[in-house]
């Protein structure tokens, strides 16, 4: 187990080199830089343009910059802002409980519908139920998340007006000091009436939008996977053990089920991430996505090299954990 | 004491060609502590009609039967519950493939002690007692340490020791016994086939044991029922099978077997089982019978009474001569 742990480990660090490479160039890739985007139309002259370049460290040979970049990386040093002259590290870890926190309840909304829809569809397979669920699962797999969105926005916020628009909580009524960063339970600790309610309130749509389309995978893959266990033979034994159709599908398919099942949700944290960052820019949601987004605008190459470095980082990781999950629900890797 | 009564057994299944027959008229009684054997080309339904006994059938099937009784209870009669009150219990199954039959997610105690608790509602340490009890039984060493084994960590004989010990749990009145050994080694397939027969007698315990081995039927069994094509085309005490069998089939089973009564598996006769599509009019048996007449072709046999094996022929044979049965003009 320790010997698979150190090699699954090993094996990232090619993928951080890679992604150091990619994202330095990428970044730099995108017409303008920081200075021409601030100026914008008005224009500069020539030597003050020169100026701010060699302040930013923007003159000197790209090989240069992208040492220096990866000097920082290797001794835990993201750089900093050229906007907000404070720590990437710093902003990202401000804002990354927001994001969290989103993505969380995101996935707990798509795991605890997806999985129980997609047991029942398995077990009756065939029926209108099935039928519909995977109709509606296909359709939430391919919702475009934007209009998605708006979508929810203007049919549930401004139409019925149950739910607010943006942000993470009635800022007007209720104001805390951040102390985990949780809105779920900073609102709670703070003793504010009302405050927590206010905050769910706040997590419903985009917990939904962001939901939608790993809901949509969890309850396929659950139902795929599913059928396949329900026709094995260790099923049958258990049925003919007397045991109850509960027990049979919940506890002897189920748990074999839901091996890839957990690979599956594994996978979908990049895609619920990269699902953040556009959710976040709907709903202004102060996380890291809409930070990202912002600093693509400004062309802030320090932060947007810090946060897309940091987010794959917690991809990559999650990967990794999943994989050693998967070791621990799948006995046969435990003990082979 | 009659434990396990059948008249009549039909199982068709839906298919996208049509509903398909694949148990077809099967009768079969059992008497408590009797052995008996069901013998018969791989698709012949000897599997189909043991699941339907056992209610393990998918959806698909639909099972109709003029009686299906076990221990004085009618099983076609019961709800879904009161049907699993008795399976796993007084009436347990084993299967042919004893390495996917068993759960790899869950230890060997764990699987084992189900059925303790469901049906006896047993606690934790009885349990393990129990099931510790049983694999000594069943002669699987250590037993304290194979129960917290997963499957994975057991080998096929072990196994389908471990499937015995199971249907051994809640002390059945009957077990179904689906070719436990067919999917082993050869040199472990004496050694399991033997347990369970010593523990059948033993325990007094009613055994029905699918095979396609005519050495072991010579060996165990008291009663032999031959199937084919979903048909039960005899049944004779064991002795008299071999002695004089009376169906053609039964005839040319035999008279394949390189050696009487000692051959392994189940001889090759030329030809094949009739599918759904190429099912004949009369005796499904006639494309393959060398006594086949045009009358076998088009008219379906009648069954024969128990002095000529219930063979499912219009002309039995009695020592190997084809007799004019006097009902069947
Ligand atoms: N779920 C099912 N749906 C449709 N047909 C089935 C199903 N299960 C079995 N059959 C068919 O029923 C027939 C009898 O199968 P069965 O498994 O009972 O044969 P068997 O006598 O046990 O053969 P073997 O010796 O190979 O185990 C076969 O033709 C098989 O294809
Ligand atoms: S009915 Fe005719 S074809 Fe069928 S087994 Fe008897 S003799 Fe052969
Ligand atoms: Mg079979």
């Amino acid at each position: 187990m320790l010997r698979f742990v150190i090699r699954r480990v090993a094996l990232t660090l090619p993928t951080f080199v890679a992604l150091m490479f990619v994202t330095f160039i990428a970044v730099r890739l995108v017409p303008g830089d920081p200075i021409e985007v601030r100026t914008g139309e008005r224009g500069i002259s020539p030597e003050r343009l020169a100026q701010f370049r060699h302040e930013l460290g923007l003159d000197r040979p790209v090989w240069q910059q992208f040492l220096d970049y990866a000097n920082g990386l290797v001794h835990g040093d993201f750089g900093v802002s050229i906007v907000t002259k404070t720590p990437v590290l710093h902003e990202f870890l401000t804002l990354f409980p927001a994001t969290l926190e989103l993505s969380l309840c995101a996935l707990l909304l798509a795991v605890v519908i997806g999985v129980p829809v997609g047991v029942l569809a398995a077990v009756k397979r065939g029926g209108v139920l099935d039928h519909a669920v995977m109709a509606v699962a296909l359709t939430g797999y391919s919702m475009p998340i934007f209009w998605w969105g708006l979508l929810l926005i203007m049919l549930v916020s401004e139409s019925w007006g149950l739910t607010p628009v943006s942000g993470r909580v009635d800022l007007i009524n209720y104001y805390f000091e951040p102390v985990t960063g949780f809105m779920l339970i900073d609102s709670l600790l703070s003793d504010q009436e009302g405050a927590f309610w206010s905050a769910a309130q706040h997590l419903i749509l985009p917990s939904i939008v962001l939901g939608t389309i790993p809901l949509a995978v969890i309850a396929r893959m659950t139902r795929s996977s599913m059928l396949e266990v329900l026709s094995e033979d260790y099923v049958r034994t258990a049925r003919a053990k007397g045991l109850s159709p509960l027990r049979v599908v919940g506890l002897h398919a189920l748990r074999n089920a839901l091996i890839p099942v957990v690979t599956v949700i594994g996978l979908q944290t990049g895609t619920l991430l990269a699902g953040a960052v556009l959710t976040e820019h709907i709903f202004a949601w102060p996380g890291v996505g809409k930070w990202l987004i912002e600093s693509i605008a400004r062309r802030d190459y320090p932060a947007l090299q810090g946060g897309i470095m940091l987010i794959s980082g917690i991809v990559i990781v999650v990967n990794l954990l999943v994989d050693l999950a998967y070791v621990a629900i799948n006995p046969r890797i435990r003990h082979g | 004491m009659t434990l396990l009564s059948i008249r009549n057994l039909t199982v068709s299944f839906a298919t996208s060609r049509g509903p398909f027959r694949a148990v077809d008229g099967v009768d079969l009684d059992v008497a408590a502590g009797e052995l008996v054997a069901i013998v018969g080309e791989s698709g012949s339904g000897k599997s189909v009609a043991m699941l339907a006994v056992m209610g393990l059938l998918p959806w698909t099937a639909t099972v109709t039967a003029d009686r299906l009784m076990f221990d004085g209870k009618d099983l076609a009669a019961m709800t879904p519950r009161e049907r699993r009150r008795i399976i796993g219990r007084d009436l347990a199954m084993i299967f042919q493939e004893p390495m996917s039959s068993l759960n790899p997610c869950f230890t060997v105690g764990f699987q084992i002690g189900e059925a303790l608790k469901t049906h006896l509602g047993l606690g934790r340490a009885a349990r393990r007692d129990r099931a510790i009890a049983l694999l000594n039984e069943v002669g699987i060493p250590e037993p304290e340490r194979r129960l917290r084994a997963f499957p994975h960590q057991l080998s096929g004989g072990m196994s389908q020791r471990v499937m015995i010990a199971m249907a051994l749990a809640c002390r059945p009145k009957l077990i179904i016994a689906d070719e436990p050994t067919t999917a082993l080694d050869v040199t472990i397939q004496a050694q399991i086939l033997d347990l369970l027969v010593r523990l059948q007698r033993e325990n007094g315990v009613g055994l029905v044991l699918i095979t396609h081995d005519m050495g072991v039927v010579a060996e165990t069994s008291q009663r032999v029922c031959v199937h084919y094509a979903g048909q039960q085309v005899e049944m004779q005490p064991t002795e008299g099978l071999f002695r004089d069998p009376h169906h053609p089939y039964t005839a040319a089973l035999l008279a394949a077997l390189p050696e009487r009564a000692s051959g392994r598996l189940l001889p090759s006769i030329p030809g094949v089982v009739p599918g759904l599509a190429d099912r004949p009019k009369g005796c499904l048996f006639s494309p393959r019978c060398r006594f086949a007449t045009e009358r076998c072709r088009t008219v379906p046999p009648p069954r024969a009474g128990a002095e000529l094996g219930l063979a499912l022929c219009h002309t039995p044979l009695v020592q190997g001569v084809p007799q004019r049965a006097p009902a069947a003009a």
